[in-house]
């Protein structure tokens, strides 16, 4: 008989081994379902995971995806580690990207080093404004921010609709729902010049680094810890559950509205309604494939990142549908779920004790 | 004469990860007795009867049950045998009815309409008062333990076992509980009694099996004994009682001044007009069953919760009243509360990372909002040291460490702060005598250099050992404080029952 165990301690090792395990799972079930899809399931992993890093441009495209999925990613992670579920970065994404994106359209025209940095200031502003609401809502009269993050999400990208309909439309756009391009001193600058890479990649490399600093050096990573931990213990600590609550949603719905102006200004180039591709839920999964450790979200990042265009270039090439991207980061939230489990027990084989006949 | 035994245990093992919890247990209980299991915290006695109970497995060994074979797979099959159990924690759903609660627990053909009469039967035949329909949040904690008892006398079990059944009653409710107790021995059932007090025991059981750590160490009829010879079959050498030598006070430091503060739940106390002065070099003790205020007025006394006035609570004439913890700290209040782990300490967070959760301020950990993790752990070093707490290492997890080495921790944590004003909540609940003890001494020296501590607990031989002086609390008021050398264990008691009492005309 099988039975799981409690660990007298957490066990480090296979804290960083669940999410190399996960994977291996992922791709083990994904070559099943393509096989039963009737592909060579051998050619479609490789397809998948050896493409992106075929040339300079699909690497340039990794740094391009996991960009937006980093920077959310270390913002929601901080409010996970303080168990606030902060599950509407997507909205906080759309409206970074709407309020940044108007100040851009705004000056049209307007040259100066100034308007880029005015634009991010806005846009990380307008994602804390977004994720200020779940906040209230919650510290004032104990809603669940789950669920009011969550349906802000569908409130912001119909926003986003609205405007680019309306007010934001491109005058000369054919009356296209989009707004105009973001061109001189609005557009994002690039990293190299032939590719969609930008320099948002170090915010990103910032934040993160920043974000370690918190956890590990800094009393307000200890109040995050501890109130995720022990909340009575935050409370005789001392600490004001409410101000911790605050903090985390602010913090991770600036990033995330930053990660949304970046994503407008540079690879999308305009305010499209089709600007929210889902870079807010999939940071979830980011967040938890990297353990909530800032170092770790940037591997995995670049793990999703691949999944991405990967998922991609076999949609292309295998003629598989395009839902098998989907597929594979829903398999890998799911096992690595499920193998977060062996961090905290382990599997004892025991022997049935027999019974006294 | 011989006559079959009614539960006879042959080496029975289970062992848990790193502890082997029962080794090779035999025991032996006739029909018709008492039989006391007696032991120390840890020494295996819930392991034991949860075996007993079919709540756990045996790794090795066999159980009899009146002469057949038995091995129950689950509780309800060891009902089903008839053996029942009064668990210490009571399971009752508060905001449902007596019979409610009997019937969710009984098998669906006891249950049914005629249940609230044989509710009725069962209390009346054995003297235990109870209305089947009164609500379970309106009784009092000897009331709820009668709805265990009720609920398990009424599968007719012919096997009892008790786990410490007087730890929550006052001394009256404890004299009517024995009644009980000799009639269902005289009707020929038999009970398994657990406890840790000798006086208990003497008094009722007529057989003892004795564990330490894990193993049986002896057996003996404990009347026979004296309290000092079980004791110390229970510990393994002479108990070593710390006797408080009285010094003269000093200045008050902590004062509390017509504390009033309503429940922060459905099911909190309210604390009414609570007034106590502690001085320098004095240690005052708050006696009072659990669920008379004591988590209220800690949580008042630490800051958690804030008064409606500042001098509600006083440190040294400053009032505090209206302050949070982290500001209380500063000016000299250290605190340890009831419960050690998700309270006093984070169970998945290294010892280091431990002390940052109060000495952040006074131990310099924290410099404008940087954490200094050298000093904390230079600090946890100390505390280990100093405290004689059994661990590997301090990045080792709170979790790991046993219920009474992380109390001692808490405890050092909190003394090596070097406190003007430590109040402390159940400082040796669940820590074996040996930890105790020191814990005590560790209390005694904190005194004698000048600070003023307040201890609350429940256990009115830790207060009355430590305490020069204590008041009772029950239903969140505060008796007036009395000096421990002139009081008996029988006026504590009636002060403990006789609030109660007259809360309960109150609401009547």
């Amino acid at each position: 008989m099988i039975r799981l165990e409690r660990r007298p301690e957490t066990s480090r090792i296979m804290l960083w081994l669940t999410p190399v395990l996960a994977l291996v799972l992922t791709i083990l079930v994904g070559m099943v379902l393509f096989a039963m899809l009737g592909k060579d399931p051998l050619q479609t992993v490789a397809v998948i995971f050896v493409s992106p890093f075929s040339d300079l441009y699909n690497l340039s495209e990794l740094l391009v995806k996991a960009t937006p999925l980093i920077l959310i990613a270390i913002g929601l992670s901080l409010g996970f580690r303080a168990g606030i579920w902060n599950i509407g970065a997507e909205g906080q994404f759309t409206i970074g990207a709407l309020a940044g994106g108007a100040v851009g359209l705004a000056f049209h025209g307007t040259d100066g080093l100034w308007l880029m940095p005015l634009m991010w200031i806005t846009g990380c502003a307008a994602g804390m404004a977004w994720a200020a609401i779940p906040a209230f809502l919650r510290t004032r009269f104990g809603a669940n921010e789950i669920l009011v993050s969550l349906m802000l999400v569908y409130v912001a990208t119909l926003l986003l609709s609205a405007l680019v309909t309306g007010p934001l439309r491109d005058p000369d756009g054919f009356n296209f729902p989009e707004s105009r391009l973001f061109e001189g001193s609005a557009a994002m600058p690039l990293l190299m010049e032939g590719t969609r890479a930008h320099i948002g990649f170090f915010a990103a490399l910032v934040a993160a680094f920043v974000a370690w600093l918190l956890l590990g050096r800094h009393v307000v990573g200890f109040q995050i810890r501890l109130l995720g931990e022990a909340p009575r213990a935050a409370r005789f600590a001392g600490f004001v559950e409410a101000r911790v609550i605050w903090f985390c949603l602010l913090v991770s719905g600036g990033l995330a509205g930053l990660a949304g102006l970046f994503e407008a200004t540079g690879p999308v180039g305009q305010l499209v309604p089709s600007l929210p591709v889902g870079y807010g839920f999939t940071a979830i999964i980011v967040a938890f494939l990297g353990r909530l450790n800032p170092l770790g979200i940037i591997i995995a990042g670049f793990v999703m990142a691949v999944t991405y265009l990967g998922g991609e270039a076999a949609e292309i090439t295998m003629q598989l549908p395009n839902a098998v991207t989907a597929v594979f980061q829903g398999l890998l939230l799911f096992f690595l779920l499920g193998m977060d489990v062996l961090s905290t027990y382990r599997f004892r084989l025991r022997r049935r004790v027999r019974e006294v006949a | 004469m011989t006559t079959t035994p009614l539960l006879q245990l042959d080496s029975l093992t289970r062992s848990f990860p790193g502890i082997v919890a029962n080794n090779r247990i035999d025991l032996t209980v006739g029909p018709g007795t008492i039989h006391a299991l007696l032991g120390e915290n840890g020494a295996g006695k819930s392991t034991l009867v949860k075996m007993i109970y079919g709540a756990l497995r045996p790794d090795s060994g066999r159980m009899r049950f009146d002469g057949r074979p038995y091995a129950p797979a689950n509780p309800a099959a060891a009902r089903a045998t008839g053996v029942g159990m009064v668990f210490q924690h009571f399971s009752l759903f508060e905001a449902m009815t007596v019979a409610e609660n009997i019937a969710v627990a009984l098998p669906a053909d006891l249950a049914g309409s005629d249940l609230p009469d044989r509710i009725r039967d069962v209390s009346a035949s054995y003297g235990l008062v109870l209305d089947p329909f009164s609500r379970v949040d309106q009784l009092s904690v000897g009331e709820r333990q009668r709805v265990e008892i009720v609920r398990c006398l009424l599968q007719s079990p012919r096997l009892i076992i008790m786990d410490e059944p007087t730890s929550v009653l006052t001394p009256g409710e404890v004299g009517r509980l024995f009644t009980v107790l000799r009639k269902l021995r005289d009707e020929g059932r038999s009970i398994l009694y657990i406890s840790h007090k000798l006086r208990e025991i003497r008094n009722l059981c007529s057989h003892a099996t004795i564990l330490r750590r894990g193993r049986v160490v002896g057996t003996c009829d404990p009347g026979a004994e004296t309290p000092e010879s079980l004791a110390e079959m229970m510990i393994g050498n002479a108990v070593r009682r710390h006797i408080r030598k009285v010094q003269e006070p000093g200045a008050v430091r902590l004062s509390i001044d017509h504390l009033t503060l309503p429940a922060a739940t459905e099911f909190g106390v309210d604390l009414k007009d609570i007034s106590l002065d502690v001085r320098a070099g004095e240690i005052i003790g708050i006696a009072g069953v659990a669920g008379n205020g004591q988590d209220e007025l800690m949580a008042a006394l630490i800051g958690e919760r804030r008064s409606a006035t500042p001098d509600a609570v006083s440190l040294d004439g400053a009032p505090v009243g209206t302050l949070g913890p982290t500001r209380r700290r500063a000016m000299g209040m250290a605190f340890v509360p009831e419960e050690r782990l998700g309270h006093g300490a984070a169970a998945a967070m290294s010892l280091t990372e431990n002390t940052l959760i109060s000495a952040r301020g006074r131990r310099n950990l924290e410099r404008r909002g940087v954490l200094d993790f050298g000093a904390a752990k230079r600090f946890a070093a100390e505390i280990v040291s100093a405290f004689n707490v059994a661990t590997t290492a301090v990045t080792r997890q709170a979790g790991s460490l046993s219920g009474g080495n992380l109390q001692k921790f808490v405890i050092g944590r909190e003394i090596l702060q070097g406190p003007t004003v430590l109040i402390a909540a159940q400082p040796t609940w669940g820590v074996d005598a040996k930890s105790a003890a020191e814990i005590h001494t560790a209390l005694d020296q904190l005194a004698r250099a000048g600070a003023a501590i307040l201890i609350i607990s429940q256990d009115l031989d830790e207060l009355l050992s430590i305490c020069d002086r204590f008041a009772v609390l029950a239903g969140g008021t505060l008796s007036a404080p009395r000096a421990s050398a002139d009081v008996t264990v029988a006026e504590i008691g009636i002060l403990m029952g006789g609030a109660a009492r007259e809360q309960q005309d109150d609401a009547a």
